[in-house]
């Protein structure tokens, strides 16, 4: 894992020393709201529905078990118990004090971690595959690059006060789990001929009430180039990115109205007027970051556990779970362990500081001190051996980790919604609940296989309903919630925007609408056929007839 | 939004009208103006402003609050007195003066400071 340097360490004290001075004054009267809110924001310090909410950056989903054990420190002495990690990799606790912040803060430094751009127009936190350098299918662990672009955007004056927030996603393997397609930027590691590694630069992915797959821009430059090309891109953002309207201000919106060609070579131009070598990405520096992010000392084990394979033997509840939680790890006689945040009827994300301590504790014994957040909402211990990994499922299972559902219609994505967000326009939470309950059943998820329900509680999108196989928008029609569905979305390597599929339902009604879907596409599906794929061949028509046009009642 | 209406059920009076909220400003916690100008935690101890007379008056006590360092963010919600409890119009309000509809262990709903409705009615 990164740890922070000298450098890193003062510069986080005094932020937060700084803060402190900011709050303080605030709390006298001596600033304003109105010259406090940008401060606040700057650190992370939203107001939200019932309090004052802390967003705490977790730099590309990756925690040590130390870090995790704070956040639950943090949850029960300033919170109430628990905490709700986001699809941003991120944590947020709903119900801090203004004169507990700084505190806080100084309890996150010192245990490396801040609440810094993880608001307002710069570049927020860089995400990534949560199975970074542990997945079967990378070709090499995308976080160095994801931290030196931490390094390069923290508090990089150039990009403080860009048109908009901007979101960057990095993935170093072939199968997208970052969703580099729908963000500001996205990158996607390749290796060339000889093996030297080069990233595909995709700009102009995004959800919120404009969604749109990014276009490629470069099919591959050269690591060296990285941050000078990125520096072009943001500088042909900065110049010609909308300040006039904020709907109209994400480089999204610039791609789409300059058009691929000619946003192309504006950054082609920019990117040509650098002076190269010394803008390049020295090579030693990266290799100082990579080195932070070694893999762990693995030990050399067979291929096959006989200690889990007699297991799943023993114990049907934990080989289902094994079959769907447990992924592929690149080394022989490791899993990825998937912790699933979506037991039956829970709200997505949500964790209480003790289940907090027991991941952090399990990471501790077993997964060489590490823990992923990812953006579905879930935690992972990315190397655990599969020789433990029973032994790990029992502790999960004891804590109410251990939910067999992921990928599968439970795993359902939610944004905290109306129950705690200002924006919102309609709860999702409940909508949530309402389907993972309806498919509690867990024989049944696994029927219908892979499959991504994503909820937003307004046309913001934090819930990703745009790429959900099955997405669902709250919205406020006339004082009331509803909810409008979408199908076919997807946010991996073969991203698309989901389709609206028609008029919208009452929250009642959603859990038996997207039943309805579901019982449409197991009768239409072919031989394992997922339902993504059943729609990308059969079209909204047969979900839209069976939704719309149900016999008259 | 819904326009201020008289009930004309007399044996069970219906007030619709607005009433001031905002965080306060150390903790965040949601407030209530009453009428005696204080702030509570309590939606049933709110003034209701019947007249848009009265609206304005307790803006302007929202906003000498703002500048005292009291409270941040106020604004005014509809809302409607019935039997001397009070319910805000909209869910959102209804929310906020509660609690989460999805934790009924936390927000005033918990803290016994809530009124006499649901989030979700």
């Amino acid at each position: 894992m990164y740890r922070y340097d000298e450098f890193d360490h003062r510069f986080v004290a005094e932020r937060t020393a700084q803060f402190r001075e900011q709050a303080l004054r605030r709390l006298s009267g001596e600033l304003s709201e109105d010259e406090f809110r940008p401060l606040r924001l700057m650190n992370g310090l939203y107001l939200q529905l019932h309090a004052y909410m802390l967003r705490i950056a977790i730099p590309y989903g990756t925690l040590s078990s130390r870090q995790l054990d704070r956040l639950a420190d943090i949850a029960e002495r300033h919170d109430r118990g628990y905490g709700h990690f986001t699809t941003r990799q991120n944590i947020q606790f709903n119900w801090i004090k203004l004169e507990d912040t700084a505190d806080i803060l100084e309890s996150l430094a010192a245990v490396e971690m801040h609440a810094i751009q993880t608001s307002g127009n710069c570049i927020r936190n860089v995400t990534t595959d949560h199975w970074a350098g542990a997945a079967a299918d990378e070709l090499a662990d995308p976080r160095p690059v994801a931290e030196l672009l931490r390094q390069w955007s923290s508090l990089n004056p150039e990009f403080s006060y860009l048109p908009r927030k901007f979101k960057i996603a990095v993935t170093g393997a072939p199968n997208d789990r970052a969703a580099v397609k729908v963000h500001d930027i996205g990158l996607r590691m390749h290796l060339d001929a000889s093996g030297a590694r080069g990233w595909e630069v995709i700009v102009g992915g995004g959800q919120g009430r404009t969604p749109a797959v990014g276009i490629i821009v470069r099919d591959f430059l050269p690591e060296r180039q990285l941050l000078p090309y990125l520096e072009a891109i943001m500088r042909v953002y900065n110049l010609h990115g909308r300040r006039d309207n904020k709907y109209k201000a994400r480089i999204k919106i610039l791609v789409m109205e300059l058009g691929e060609k000619r946003f192309r070579e504006e950054v082609e131009a920019e990117f040509a007027r650098i002076i190269h070598p010394t803008a390049e990405v020295d090579g030693k520096e990266l290799e100082r970051i990579s080195a932070y992010f070694a893999p762990p000392s693995f030990e050399t084990l067979p291929k096959i556990s006989g200690a889990f394979e007699q297991a799943k033997l023993d114990n049907a509840a934990f080989a289902k779970w094994a079959r769907v939680n447990l992924a592929a790890h690149r080394v022989d006689g490791y899993g990825i362990v998937n912790i699933s945040l979506k037991p039956p009827g829970g709200i997505p994300g949500d964790a209480t500081a003790e289940q907090m301590r027991v991941v952090a504790d399990l990471a501790r014994r077993y997964s060489f001190d590490e823990v992923r957040v990812s953006h579905h909402q879930n935690l992972v211990l990315p190397h655990v051996k599969r020789d433990d990994v029973f032994t790990v499922w029992k502790v999960l299972e004891a804590n109410g980790l251990a939910t067999a559902n992921l990928g599968l219609a439970g795993d359902i994505i939610a944004c905290p919604g109306l129950d705690y967000c200002t924006l919102a326009t309609a709860r999702s939470i409940p909508v949530a609940q309402a389907i993972s309950r309806r498919f509690a059943d867990l024989e049944r998820q696994h029927e219908i296989g892979p499959l991504k329900i994503n909820i937003s509680g307004c046309i913001n999108a934090c819930g990703h309903h745009h790429v959900g196989h099955i997405g669902i928008l709250g919205l406020d029609k006339k004082g009331e919630e509803f909810y409008q569905i979408t199908l076919g979305g997807s946010s991996s390597e073969s991203a698309s925007i989901g389709n609206i599929l028609g008029p919208g339902f009452a929250g009642h009604e959603v859990a038996d609408a997207i039943d309805t879907i579901i019982k449409t596409y197991l009768g239409l599906r072919h031989d394992g056929e997922t339902f993504l794929d059943a729609y990308r061949r059969l079209g909204p028509k047969p979900f839209k007839e069976a939704l719309y046009a149900a016999p008259q009642r | 939004m819904t326009a201020p209406v008289r009930n004309i059920d007399k044996a069970n009076p219906v007030d619709t009208g607005k009433v001031m909220t905002a965080n306060r400003l150390a903790d965040g916690v949601v407030v209530f103006l009453t009428r005696s100008g204080q702030w509570s935690e309590r939606i049933d101890e709110a003034a209701v402003a019947l007249e848009p007379g009265s609206a304005a008056a307790l803006e302007a006590r929202g906003e000498e609050a703002v500048r005292s360092n009291l409270v941040t963010g106020p604004y005014l919600f509809e809302a409607e007195r019935r039997d001397g409890r009070v319910r805000a119009l909209h869910i959102r309000e209804r929310i906020r003066t509660l609690g989460p509809s999805v934790r009924a262990d936390l927000g005033k709903q918990a803290e016994g400071l809530g009124g006499g409705f649901q989030p979700t009615e």
